[in-house]
């Protein structure tokens, strides 16, 4: 049969769905949440540094929610300072701390995301110098490499809690303890583990975590920074003295009542959520790979994100597997160089040692509250069906061998 | 409030290139059943590793001159795949395209009929053109017309790398926009001045050229 009739037969035997995968880019407003933002935005506009009554009630509801975080994160409230988004509060942890210093040595993950990674490279320009510490083929930071690395003029360790991408969780608490051992800051951006993971500072032993609103079903623009007590940064946005003084500019205050409430929701539920996500994550992975030939899991198999599947499909492109999804109404995203502003495949993909071939052919699903089995089962339906097309236009036949390397068939 | 339209019909790329990439013209279906011997010319540019891969094949009439058939197969995103698609028709099409005029084809024409590409993805159309005078040439190579072989080779500009102005051009239309990125690349110029002045000129009027 002709590409152009499996592709007529294709998009013509379904109706369109709208199937959102893509909860590691952001999460819909839970109406909960909604409905706790709405009087703020209206009734409740007061600026909460004002002396009048609509003002102090604006900076009691303001305090009563960094109350309520506080207590999530087990530290006490003026540990922590409000910002407007997780690349922000990487910012300041970062730039903040690194400026206080001066001068020194700063280690990071090959896997940041780039509000880490990117703040970190910045800084070699001011004059600090970097670590980019390996990651094995899962994803994972060795801690015992970490221990070696620190040297007596570190100043900051920086690896984040759980990968965006392949949605490798990493050993935070050991960092962590090694990082204390040694008298080095630990910071962690926990974007991705704020809904689904532990978040107690004091078990986890962090000096500085970022936290934020638009991936767990709280609203964007809104995020915070765990800064332990004692700690001094330099702020990267001057003016009014809000927040301590680390972070000037009226406060977000619907945006941050949205926030600890659905923090507040979302650590409630996330033992069940988690149990069930896992099921669904778990059919969709073993699927996948048991269907489509030259398949694989990227990331590790168990120390995973609950709703994260990364998969690497050979021969084909990450961008054009996207589209047809998108033609069929289902959302996902790709590592491809096709879709990153670079036109570099993802550094996370080819860090976990990739080449570069199967790193275009990524595609990543991330799953969520709204994700029913049927979702599921839908996208195990489709994705053979795609990837023989694509297959079928692509010039490529890569081989994947027993040990993973690839080698040209053809 | 309707900020999307009920529809959701919405695309990255130009109804042309949405066309193309669902109902790719010319393509090699079945490469089993595919007679390659029907053919005379084939080419290759890109590879997997950059992302973008196409491979084509064609048929030129000895007597008229012209390109009678154009097949093809391409590994990318949607703009590679449609850009190439696009080519192939634009090539066969009215009874065929001169050779000569197949080798002066430009991408910013196959961009004119797709109805534009978002920059960065101009590259992906740059490719199409490539390969098919790739392919023109193997024809001249296979009917020994060896004096109409055009070489797709550019001017040394850097004599320690010998980087080419071929490989600053590419450079730029992967994302390279300012020096400090080129050279990231490409190595060019480094602790040499006048080199240095080359490149950014050069850098420049790609620039201009693509993104201008």
């Amino acid at each position: 049969m002709s590409v152009n009739s499996d592709i007529n037969k294709l998009l013509k035997s379904y109706k369109k769905r709208s199937i959102y995968l893509d909860h590691a880019a952001t999460t819909p407003v839970d109406p909960v949440v909604k409905k706790a933002m709405d009087p703020f935005f209206t009734e409740e506009f007061g600026n909460p540094s004002a002396f009048y009554e609509i003002g102090l009630r604006a900076q009691e509801s303001l305090e009563d929610a960094r109350a309520r975080i506080a207590k999530i994160l087990g530290c006490v409230p003026n540990e922590v300072i409000f910002t407007g988004s997780g690349t922000e509060s990487d910012n300041l942890a970062i730039l903040g701390v690194a400026r206080a210093k001066g001068k020194g040595h700063i280690i990071t993950s090959a896997i940041e995301h780039h509000a880490v990674s990117d703040t970190i490279e910045h800084l070699k320009e001011e004059g600090f110098t970097v670590t980019v510490l390996p990651v094995d083929k899962y994803g994972l930071v060795d801690p015992r490499v970490l221990e070696k690395e620190i040297k007596t003029e570190t100043i900051l360790v920086s690896v984040m809690y759980a990968n965006n991408e392949i949605g490798t969780v990493e050993p935070i608490k050991e960092l962590a303890s090694i990082c204390r051992k040694k008298g080095v800051l630990f910071h962690t951006d926990a974007c991705q583990a704020g809904g689904a993971l532990p978040i107690n500072v004091k078990k986890l032993g962090v000096d500085l975590m970022t936290i934020n609103g638009s991936k767990i079903y709280g609203p964007k623009g809104v995020g915070c920074l765990y800064i332990r007590s004692g700690i001094k940064l330099e702020p990267i946005v001057y003016g009014g003295g809000q927040e301590r003084g680390l972070r000037s500019g009226t406060e977000n205050v619907p945006g941050i009542i949205g926030f600890a409430k659905a923090l507040e929701l979302a650590q409630k539920n996330c033992t069940s959520e988690n149990k069930r996500l896992i099921k669904l994550r778990d059919k969709l992975i073993k699927g996948l790979t048991t269907k489509i030939p030259k398949c694989f899991l990227n990331g590790h198999p168990t120390k995973r994100l609950p709703n994260n599947v990364n998969i690497t499909i050979l021969d084909i492109e990450g961008e054009s597997i996207i589209l047809f999804l998108n033609e069929l109404g289902v959302y996902a995203s790709t590592g491809s160089a096709c879709t990153s502003k670079s036109l570099d495949p993802s550094h996370v993909i080819t860090a976990i040692g990739l080449p570069y071939e199967a790193a275009h052919g990524s595609i990543r699903f991330t799953l969520g509250h709204s994700t029913k089995e049927s979702d599921i089962d839908f996208v195990l339906e489709i994705m053979p069906k795609i990837t023989s097309i694509l297959r079928k236009i692509s010039p490529l036949n890569l081989d994947n061998d027993t040990k993973g390397e690839l080698k040209y068939l053809t | 409030m309707n900020i999307l339209g009920k529809s959701g019909d919405r695309w990255v790329y130009s109804p042309a290139v949405k066309d193309h990439f669902f109902h790719p013209q010319n393509l090699v279906d079945d490469l089993k059943g595919f007679n390659e011997k029907k053919y005379n010319g084939v080419g290759i540019v890109g590879s997997a590793a950059c992302g973008d891969m196409m491979k084509i094949w064609v048929k030129i009439d000895p007597k008229t001159d012209r390109v009678k058939d154009c097949k093809w197969q391409t590994f990318g995103c949607a703009s590679a795949i449609a850009s190439t698609s696009m080519l192939s028709t634009m090539v066969v099409e009215k009874g065929g395209m001169s050779v000569e005029k197949a080798l002066k084809l430009t991408p910013q024409d196959i961009l004119k009929r797709l109805g534009g590409l978002p920059p960065r993805k101009v590259h992906c159309s740059v490719l199409g053109d490539k390969a098919l005078r790739k392919a023109i040439n193997d024809y001249f190579r296979r009917t020994e017309q060896f004096k109409r072989i055009v070489p797709d080779g550019g001017v040394v500009i850097d004599p320690v790398t010998k980087i080419t102005d071929k490989d600053i051009e590419e450079a730029v239309l992967e994302g390279a926009d300012d020096m400090k990125k080129l050279q990231q690349k490409l190595k060019v110029g480094i602790g040499d001045k006048i080199v240095y002045k080359k490149a950014e000129d050069l850098l420049k009027k790609y620039q201009e050229k693509y993104y201008g």
